[in-house]
């Protein structure tokens, strides 16, 4: 059985980011079987949200399209389920709150569970509010991923005792996107987590090169990668299928250590 | 744990790294609030800047042409910058200033609260920066002119919807890139805890002054108090004291746009259903799948596909009542309150005016019937005047 620790223990983990349904369903499972034969470990997948919040303009654009496209929550259970068939790797639901909400906790998460779903990310869900959630993922034994910040501080130790999976570390304020250079010491950040409890730390927002991926995985566990994977998307539309596989064979291998 | 709950809405459903920023706010409001150096500053801001009590007007000839209850008028509109949202704006910025903060970003639909906020920005000397939607800044291009005057920097949002919505996803994502030298000075009582509590409460000042008001005047409470809800905050300004007088009929009054059986309606409470956005749970305009619903109305500033979620729970309880109004009946309203009183009032104002219509002339002459008229409507001339087919220029 396919479990989130299974992505960390192929050296360091390289995990990427795709919008479902951008520009279409089909593109979107090409590009997963893609990213999973150029050795990604883990794959975050996004349901596509009107308003996504936490996301910076090439995401929310990526948002944007595939809802142009029909895409819906729906959908992205059938397209898990089809791509199950063959893709071994973790995969795990990045969203927003009221698109679990507004299915069903209790229905979308048995369904996640069914198509072969490991975990849920939900940004706009902080450990505050995790309970009504959190409950619910472990009855159907998904993983609740917790995110820190550079703003975290002392809430760090709390969230990283009841972190399940991996813990998401934010690499610097803000929104996602492309940064040229991030000043956040990522080292301290996964110190005070791995001094809590012994459990993955992956990096992601503002992480592009390869460079960027080696530094950041020189000091924790994994690297996340979405906006420069969005960007390659948004530029080659349906033909973006070689480009993100290699991408994420260049990115694996400078992370790899 | 899970704090800021109004029944099972309201709540900190935000990013984590905005968590530490709702703490400190949340502190600092606690330290404050009942601190007697802030009180009187703000009491003095409130009665020399703002222009406050606002008076409570009694609408003689709409009432005898009504035939029905005694109307009076909270008036609102007489505040300085034309509205309540100073009331808000005027008790965050102080709040900034004590907490060290030398900036603030705030979003803006129709251009009232952030003309409230570069104003209270110049008065206090905090840098300003004002989101508004792309399509807003055209339609109300004198109050993006105001804010410049004032000092402000207006960016314009073009995601989305770009409106009011989209206006506040961007100053969250602003907030989010800074937040040591910066406050965002939420418009409504809306988003994460503490919000709606810190926004109803310096609004609450408009109750506290109907009920002390309606004593003065006719020795007893109100029947009837009414405002116009977009996120909420003028008519939880003027239901809060009132709460506890179960006597006292609290009615808010929703924009339904062309009607809450098309899509073109911004009616949360008739058409929306539970959810979680901007930082609460609460009712929203939404797709079955969640998705939030492009909304609409005549008036940008009811423009939101959500409500307060104090409102959410006055609805839920039943302690309020939540009614639709469609643009046609708001524009009539608009020019029933000019020809009738000499009074010009907010087309979202005059969204409450429109159902006061329909309920003074079925209640009795002993009955008291309070409207808040939350703005003035000189802002909106010129898209009535498009309403009715003629073209006059800003």
């Amino acid at each position: 059985m396919t479990r989130i620790a299974d992505a960390f223990e192929n050296g360091k983990a390289f995990i990427p980011f795709v919008t479902c349904g951008d520009p279409d369903l089909g593109t979107t499972a090409r590009l997963v079987r893609a990213m999973a034969a150029g050795g990604a470990d883990l794959i975050e997948l996004g349901i596509p949200f009107s308003d996504p919040t936490a996301e910076g303009p090439v995401i929310q654009a990526a948002n944007e399209r595939a809802l142009k496209a029909g895409t819906t929550t729906d959908k992205v259970f059938d397209l898990v389920e089809n791509l199950r068939r063959d893709v071994s790797v973790p995969m795990v639901f990045m969203t927003y709150a009221n698109v679990v909400f507004s299915y069903g906790t209790e229905k979308f998460c048995a369904r996640s569970r069914e198509v072969g779903i490991q975990g849920l990310i939900l940004p706009d869900v902080p450990f505050e509010e995790k309970g009504e959630f959190d409950a619910t993922c472990k009855a159907h034994g998904l993983g609740l991923i917790s995110l820190i910040a550079p703003t975290s501080e002392d809430r760090v130790a709390r969230i990283a005792r009841e972190a399940s999976g991996f813990v998401y570390c934010v690499s610097s304020l803000g929104v996602t996107g492309v940064r040229s250079e991030i000043t956040t010491d990522i080292g301290a950040m996964v110190g005070l987590v791995k001094k809590e409890k012994e459990i993955p730390c992956a990096v992601g927002f503002g992480i592009s090169t390869p460079d960027q991926a080696r530094k950041m995985a020189g000091h924790a566990d994994g690297v996340i990668v979405g906006s420069a994977i969005m960007k390659l998307i948004a530029k080659h539309g349906r033909d973006a299928e070689p480009y993100v596989a290699e991408y994420v064979r260049e990115m694996k291998e400078a992370v790899r250590g | 744990m899970n704090k800021g709950r109004f029944g099972i809405h309201g709540g900190q459903y935000i990013p984590e790294t905005l968590m530490n920023a709702v703490i400190e706010l949340e502190e600092a409001y606690n330290r404050f609030k009942d601190d007697p150096d802030f009180s009187r500053e703000l009491t003095e801001l409130f009665n020399d800047y703002a222009g406050r009590p606002s008076r409570l007007y009694f609408a003689a000839r709409m009432t005898a042409d009504l035939g029905g209850a005694k109307v009076y008028l909270k008036r609102e509109d007489l505040n300085h910058t034309g509205a309540h949202k100073i009331n808000n704006v005027l008790g965050q910025a102080l709040l900034a200033k004590r907490m060290g903060k030398t900036r603030v970003i705030a979003e803006t639909g129709a251009g009232q609260h952030g003309v409230a906020t570069a104003t209270a920005a110049a008065l206090m000397g905090l840098e300003c920066v004002v989101y508004m939607g792309k399509e807003d800044t055209v339609r109300q291009a004198l109050n993006v002119y105001r804010m410049r005057l004032l000092g402000a920097e207006v960016r314009p949002v073009e995601s989305g919807t770009g409106t009011l919505k989209d206006a506040v996803s961007e100053t969250f994502r602003e907030w989010t890139s800074r937040i040591s030298d910066t406050h965002y000075v939420l418009g409504s009582v809306m988003g994460p805890h503490p919000f709606p509590t810190i926004v109803r409460d310096f609004q609450a000042v408009i109750s506290k002054e109907i009920k002390a008001q309606t004593f003065e005047r006719e020795g007893r409470l109100p029947d009837v108090v009414m405002a116009c809800v977009g996120g909420g905050s003028n008519a939880i300004g003027a239901f809060y004291h009132f709460i506890g007088d179960e006597s006292v009929r609290l009615i808010g009054c929703e924009a339904a746009g062309r009607g809450i059986d098309t899509f073109e309606t911004a009616a949360t409470i008739a058409t929306g259903r539970l959810g979680i956005f901007h930082g609460m749970k609460s009712y929203f305009c939404q797709d079955e799948y969640g998705q939030i619903a492009p909304v609409y109305s005549i008036s940008a500033g009811l423009d939101y596909p959500g409500i307060g979620p104090e409102h959410a729970w006055l609805h839920d309880t039943g302690r309020a009542e939540y009614v639709p109004v469609t643009d046609e009946e708001a524009v009539q309203a608009f020019e029933y309150l000019s020809r009738t009183e000499g009074i010009i009032p907010a087309v979202e104002s005059a969204h409450a005016v429109a159902h006061a219509l329909k309920i003074v002339p079925e209640l009795g002459k002993d009955k008291i019937v309070v409207i808040n008229i939350s703005g003035r409507g000189d802002k909106d001339c010129a898209a009535i005047a498009r309403y009715r087919g003629e073209d006059i220029h800003d």
